[in-house]
């Protein structure tokens, strides 16, 4: 079983990647909108000044001057929050970045519900569903610090647009420090028989924390990291419900659009499984600690523990 | 080599041959600023920036490069990348139809040489060409990035978040040209949202402002000369060329009717009566 020693934001392993890209790739630049220092990108900036781009409170030019800097065969990185790496500059990411093929990372901070206080305006639980619906986009949500390091060190080498989103608040770091991130190759974490478990993000850890609680019930849980939602490991889904037959995903995302939503899309073609989904229901978040309201919103290891019953439960 | 004056008119003429024969082929494209536009494509392309048409690459190093911000005048684009000789000039033909690469509005995505950037959805273009002239300074990539915008364009607010970095980051290796025809889809921009005093706009975010006659190419030249002198001393530039909205075809011209219509076989007889054949009509089928 996994276990941590210390909880880190995932925002930190990112600026920490990007600061060591920085170094070994002369080819990366990096852009913000007026959030250097929640983005962790001011060691970056102050390391390559003259490749970090502060473009000011404009998410929209930012994004369509990295795509002219990928034009000119850099590989850019730009640098805000979720929301407004996303849903604020839609049509710019649709038309500058992802219909003209450009190498662009979109890198959002402050994802989801655990944003907190600041509440619904700045908490975005639409954007992977956003960013999976564009033609050739690759969506990656890694669950803790180490993975993000490792996740932003490989889109560097992955050509094409991409979304890579992570968080704000600290939380276990469990992912060896050594492991190697492979882009659309989910990662068993447990291996179980009666119902599997597709976490992405911040709920990877509660989902492993279900697994021990329903091993205590005497229930065998596969516990399976989906940290690229796009392109979606179709192998590794229908390889683990074939054998448990039943499944629950897990995300800090609205059901609608999420990573839920694509593994049950993929499941009702391929291999019909009954299956319970732990995320949002079609509503707006609020004020409040990122504890708080991933209690309030039903994001926790209790929620998933229950869920996998229930899938269970509903097996023919 | 260096066309002259009367070449360059020349070209123009086939252009707008090309656009109104090409709009008309599909049965429908934007003539209007189509025919504002050839005079600055046509001496952008074959006096200004000349690059090397048989060897399109994305990064354009060693060369200067285009942004089309206004997507729509995409017929003007065209037939000057075919004419320039960026692809074959029978693939105008096949503008807007099914499985072209030349897409109603310009897309890389189709492989067509000359693209390097969507556009289409409008507001876009300055960001790109923007990063595009960072990227070089970063680089030491001397040539120089230009870009085109419509008028009504400058209504979106993402243009004014890049000229605002532009100007303040000092980006001097960026040459905007703005196709002033003062009219779009709904009518005159002064009645739809007055763009009120342009020049100064411009000149308040931190550009060096020139301004031309945008259809008498001997203005054109001379002006896309002087912005390129002005490169390199701290300012980007941008081209304010007062243009005609259809210009060329009489019944075209003082409306805002052409934006987005496509002549018919009667119309377009009558247009092409007044607009001289000089190098040779594209062939009607691919």
């Amino acid at each position: 079983m996994f276990t941590f020693t210390e909880k880190k934001d995932t925002r930190s392993g990112f600026g920490a990647a990007l600061l060591e890209l920085g170094k070994e790739n002369p080819k990366v630049v990096a852009l913000c909108a007026d959030l250097t220092g929640s983005l962790k990108m001011d060691a970056f900036a102050k390391a390559f000044p003259e490749r970090f781009f502060q473009t000011g409170i404009a998410e929209a030019h930012m994004i369509g001057m990295a795509a002219g800097m990928a034009t000119a065969g850099m590989i850019p990185f730009t640098g805000t929050f979720a929301n407004f790496s996303t849903g604020r500059v839609y049509d710019q990411i649709r038309q500058s970045v992802a219909y003209s093929g450009k190498n662009v990372k979109i890198c959002a901070s402050h994802a989801g519900i655990t944003l907190g206080e600041d509440g619904a305006t700045h908490q975005i639980m639409e954007d992977i569903g956003l960013m999976k619906m564009l033609p050739g986009m690759t969506v990656i949500n890694p669950c803790d610090y180490n993975q993000t390091f490792a996740a932003t060190k490989a889109i560097a080498q992955w050509n094409g647009p991409v979304y890579l989103r992570f968080g704000r608040p600290a939380v276990p770091n469990f992912t060896p420090a050594d492991q190697v991130f492979v882009i659309g190759k989910a990662l068993k974490l447990t291996e179980g028989t009666d119902v599997t478990v597709f976490a992405t993000g911040h709920l990877v850890w509660p989902a492993l924390e279900a697994a021990r609680m329903l091993q205590d019930q005497g229930i065998s849980a596969e516990v399976i990291n989906i940290h690229t939602i796009k392109p979606l490991d179709q192998e590794a889904v229908i390889t683990s419900v074939a054998k448990t037959r039943c499944a629950v995903t897990a995300e800090e995302h609205l059901k609608n659009g999420g990573m839920g939503e694509s593994i049950c899309r993929f499941l009702s073609e391929a291999r019909p499984a009954p299956v319970e989904m732990v995320a949002v229901d079609d509503r707006f978040g609020e004020s409040g600690t990122p504890d708080a309201l991933m209690e309030k919103y039903g994001l926790t290891a209790q929620a998933v523990m229950e869920a996998a019953r229930k899938a269970i439960g509903r097996k023919g | 080599m260096t066309y002259s004056i009367e070449q360059l008119e020349q070209i123009a003429s086939q252009v707008r041959r090309d656009i109104l024969r090409m709009v008309h082929g599909a049965k429908s494209g934007h003539p209007g600023g189509s025919l504002g536009c050839t005079d600055l494509l046509t001496a952008l392309y074959f006096r200004i920036m000349q690059p090397d048409a048989s060897r399109f690459r994305m990064d354009g190093d060693g060369e200067d490069v285009f942004f089309l911000s206004n997507g729509h005048i995409s017929p003007a684009w065209y037939s000057v990348l075919a004419r320039y000789g960026f692809f074959p000039l029978k693939e105008l033909a096949t503008f807007r139809k099914l499985a072209t690469r030349l897409q109603g509005h310009p897309t890389p995505a189709e492989g067509l040489p000359g693209i390097r950037m969507a556009s289409g959805s409008l507001g876009q273009g300055l960001s790109a060409a923007t990063g595009m002239a960072a990227a070089r300074k970063l680089k030491g990539e001397s040539r120089l990035v230009f870009c085109m915008h419509g008028d009504g364009e400058l209504q979106e607010g993402q243009i004014w978040e890049a000229a605002m970095y532009a100007g303040a980051k000092k980006i001097d290796n960026l040459i905007a040209i703005v196709d002033y025809n003062k009219k779009q889809i709904d009518g005159p921009t002064d009645t739809v949202v007055s763009l009120g005093d342009l020049p100064l706009k411009w000149s308040a975010f931190g550009w060096h402002v020139l301004e031309c006659k945008g259809n008498q190419m001997d203005a054109v030249v001379e002006t896309l000369e002087k912005a390129v002198a002005a490169t390199g001393k701290g300012q980007p530039i941008v081209v304010i060329a007062h243009t005609e909205m259809g210009s060329g075809v009489d019944f075209m011209m003082g409306t805002h009717h052409w934006h987005g219509v496509a002549p018919n076989d009667e119309q377009l007889a009558n247009a092409l009566t007044q607009i001289p054949e000089t190098l040779g009509d594209y062939p009607d089928t691919y």
